[in-house]
């Protein structure tokens, strides 16, 4: 679709919407889930493979704790970690951790759970030449060692504060003999884990059937699974969703448009509920040079940028769904995350004399690069435009425009991020100050403190340096940090489920009113 | 009559290859498929390993004549998103695909050509222009906004078509209507337009003269010359059908191919992207290649030509 046909699309479906809404509670509503005990769901996005390694979308971090069980388990509420297939866990040095294996616990082809089980699935995936697509969650481990029938020792690289947090999410353990036979592309149709729910049908990209583990091992921490089976179903225009929700061949969706939402909520069978995800928007800004000589090498006028765009009233008047302005480069609640920096208001004056200041009395004209969110864009370009900055907007998919900020073409750019949900600070900074390719503001002071933090241990040492970090960030404006993402859901009013902060649905918690 | 056959033909596999050829370079346009494949939370480093263990880091003449020999084969690869062999992936779509393409052009002949007839039979009068009506608000309405009414209609305020999904034929009558209507005004007005001509020639006033029926002289006479063109166009609505129906299939949730080709040029799957384009290439060729033989053996001239 071209971007005329996506913004008539747009349009279209608020029209839509409002008129779904203006007729609802004329036809009568059948109901779908809720008498056989099945949650119709849908998302927009194809699935690919569903071997979690061999993949990265949000949806397949959803089926993958659905599926497959880690050693550990974070608690998405409090954060607190404990033992899931491993029964308990030893920190025995910076680099070295061990796992006792619970009991017992089955995989939904019958198999035991053993250390081999473990070992294998990592030896198979810290092969180079694995061609997986999970890597930062793996990289740290050197290797993994068998310590007895039922109990494995891990070897880090160096030390890994976010070794736990890996171990507890983004490393599902495979039943050893079955992947050996079937390999990723058995498991991406027909996947075989401990988890809550069992993949029972699978048909590629369009639909996948989960059924309840009636095997489940009884004291994990997720809990016990309640509603029998999950249909998901692939519908890639969320007005289609939106009517089959309506007509009650749906029960949940999520990714609902605010605008669309608000309309939906006055519907009286569906709940319309809000939350947060980790992703932040922000403008990056090329204080390096590296596209050549641009206004925004000084200070003053990243500065001034700063001050023109009003933040928030795109987070509540745009962006909406309880969107929030960030400012410091991280999303709030993640760890290390302070927002106690430099925070600049809207103030086009201050904007205006710091232009004038840095040289530019007139303003200037700059290309402005952006991925997504065209409708958040469009405001802060005319904003802009109020103190003089003009801009040539270059709007492209995803990968060309990240190519385009590594290989030092672009100024100024619109970009977001999402942290993989990974809550500490390393999942954004990291990417960003560290002197990689993405990194166009070439500040050693920060690459330390960053590099100090994301070797040590201690917390309160590691957020001692963020802080510094971040501050120094703000100070220099590298980033202007945005507004939060939130993300909607809608739902029947029979399903009692409620939203984690992190957009990873948990349906094993989800059951019937 | 050989001889022109055997050039279409080798003009035909001529075609396919540019068009595979351009496709492939094309690919590498919309951003490097590495990065693409890696995702937001990939470092240079990964970016890197990925590059070098999907081999994106040969050269692009190479990945292509790599491509090609496996391709002539009859191996298409495994698609880098799904992980299934692209064949696979293409049998399980493809026949929702034509089986829309199918219905909507026998929507579109059955709805088009008696419209076409009645207006060339009573030109300028209501009957006419309530056609050209038809054919220019088919024309001008974007097809997502009529899909988009026909479900709010037909699966929200009377509920008895499914709004989405490919599961048996109830499924495929709204997008049927939606991609066939689309194609109707162009087959009405070559139809219109072939009867105005057929029927102020002579012979038709030589068969009505003899004193024949209306009706005969109608269907036995004029229809089936004025219809010629009408085939060769239906050749290639169908091929567009084939690639056109991305937007239909989006709305519906059908996954058929055109839906597949169209998501896995973001996704750089390049294999599943090639194999399906050449095949469209190829489907397309066929069918204007048929055609072509068609009107050369019904109009001898063209053969010279």
């Amino acid at each position: 679709m071209t971007r005329l046909q996506k913004l008539k699309g747009r349009l279209a479906g608020v029209a839509f919407t409002a008129a779904v809404a203006a007729t609802a509670g004329l036809p009568s509503l059948a109901v779908a889930g809720k008498a056989d005990d099945t949650l119709n769901i849908a998302w927009g996005r194809e699935q690919p493979t569903l071997d979690f390694y061999f993949q990265n979308s949000r949806e397949g971090i959803i089926i993958n704790r659905h599926v497959w069980d880690t050693l550990l388990y974070r608690d998405p509420t409090t954060g607190e970690v404990s033992g899931l297939l491993a029964e308990s866990y030893e920190i025995v040095d910076d680099k070295t951790f061990d796992f006792k294996l619970r009991e017992g616990v089955k995989f939904h082809n019958g198999a035991d759970l053993t250390a081999d089980d473990v070992v294998a699935t990592l030896e198979f995936l810290l092969k180079p030449d694995s061609t997986k697509l999970i890597t930062q969650p793996l990289d740290w481990i050197d290797r993994v060692e068998k310590t007895g029938p039922m109990s494995v020792r891990f070897h880090a690289k160096g030390t890994t504060p976010l070794a736990l947090l890996y171990l507890s999410a983004e490393i599902p353990i495979y039943p050893k003999d079955y992947y050996a036979e079937v390999g990723p592309e058995g498991m991406g149709v027909a996947p075989v884990g401990t988890g809550p729910y069992m993949v029972t049908e699978v048909e590629p990209g369009k639909k996948i059937v989960f059924e309840k583990n009636p095997n489940y091992f009884a004291d994990s921490p997720k809990g016990q699974p309640s509603i029998g089976k999950i249909i998901q179903r692939t519908i890639p225009d969320v007005n289609t969703q939106i009517i089959e929700l309506a007509s009650g061949k749906l029960d949940w969706i999520f990714k609902v448009p605010a605008d669309q939402a608000e309309r939906l909520g006055t519907m009286g069978q569906l709940r319309v509920q809000d939350a947060a995800t980790m992703r932040i928007g922000y403008l990056t800004f090329d204080a390096m040079g590296k596209s050549g000589d641009t206004p925004f090498k000084d200070p003053r006028v990243r500065r001034a940028v700063s001050y023109a765009i009003d933040r928030q009233a795109i987070a509540e008047n745009i962006v909406r769904g309880g969107s929030t302005v960030v400012h410091s480069a991280c999303y709030p609640d993640q760890f290390g995350c302070t927002q106690d920096v430099t925070q600049y208001e809207f103030n086009p004056e201050k904007a205006k004399a710091l232009l004038a200041e840095a040289g530019y009395p007139d303003g200037f004209t700059t290309p402005v690069y952006g991925y997504r969110d065209r409708n958040f864009l469009e405001p802060m370009i005319s904003y802009l435009a109020d103190v003089g900055i003009k801009t040539d907007l270059r709007y492209g998919k995803y990968a060309a425009t990240r190519d385009a900020i590594r290989g030092g073409e672009v100024p100024f750019a619109f970009m977001t991020w999402g942290s993989g949900s990974v809550p500490y600070i390393d999942a954004i900074t990291t990417y960003f100050f560290t002197g990689g390719a993405d990194d166009t503001y070439g500040d050693a002071d920060v690459k330390g403190w960053l590099e100090t933090g994301g070797s040590t241990m201690a917390p309160a040492a590691r957020e001692d340096v963020y802080t510094k970090a971040l501050k120094k960030i703000a100070d220099e404006a590298y980033w202007l940090p945005l507004f939060t993402y939130p993300t909607t859901y809608a739902m029947t009013q029979d399903l009692d489920w409620t939203p984690t902060a992190d957009e990873i649905p948990r349906f094993w918690t989800a059951s019937w009113k | 009559m050989l001889v022109y056959t055997l050039k279409r033909i080798v003009l035909a596999i001529l075609v396919s290859l540019v068009v595979s050829a351009l496709v492939f370079s094309l690919l590498y346009l919309t951003g490097d498929p590495a990065t693409a494949l890696a995702g937001e939370n990939a470092t240079d480093k990964d970016i890197e390993a990925i590059r070098a263990a999907y081999g994106f880091d040969r050269p692009i003449w190479m990945q292509y004549l790599s491509w090609l020999g496996n391709a002539i084969q009859g191996d298409f690869g495994q698609s880098i998103y799904f992980r299934l062999p692209v064949t696979d992936l293409i049998l399980a779509r493809l026949p929702v695909t034509m089986t829309l393409g199918v219905t909507a052009i026998t929507f579109a002949i059955v709805l088009a050509i008696p419209l076409g007839v009645l207006a060339a039979m009573y030109p300028n009068s209501i009957i006419d222009r309530a056609a050209l009506l038809l054919a220019v608000v088919g024309q001008a309405m974007p097809s997502f906004w009529f899909a988009l009414m026909l479900i709010v209609l037909f699966a929200f305020i009377w509920p008895v078509l499914p709004a989405s999904g490919s599961d048996g034929w109830t499924s495929f009558v709204l997008p049927t209507i939606v991609l066939g209507y689309y194609a109707t005004p162009a087959f009405m007005r070559l139809t219109r337009t072939g009867m105005l001509d057929v029927l102020s020639s002579d012979y038709i006033r030589t068969a009505r003269a003899k004193g024949l029926r209306p009706g005969r002289v109608l269907f036995k006479h004029a229809l089936r010359n004025a219809i010629v063109p009408v085939v060769s166009l239906a050749a290639v609505q169908f091929g567009f059908m084939l690639g056109g129906s991305v937007i239909i299939e989006t709305v519906f949730a059908l996954h058929g191919a055109g839906y597949l080709a169209w998501e896995s040029i973001s996704r750089s799957d390049f294999p599943t992207v090639q194999a399906i384009l050449l095949l469209f290439a190829l489907f397309y060729i066929v069918l204007t290649f048929l055609a072509d033989l068609l009107n050369a053996w019904l109009d001898p001239r063209i053969r010279v030509g």
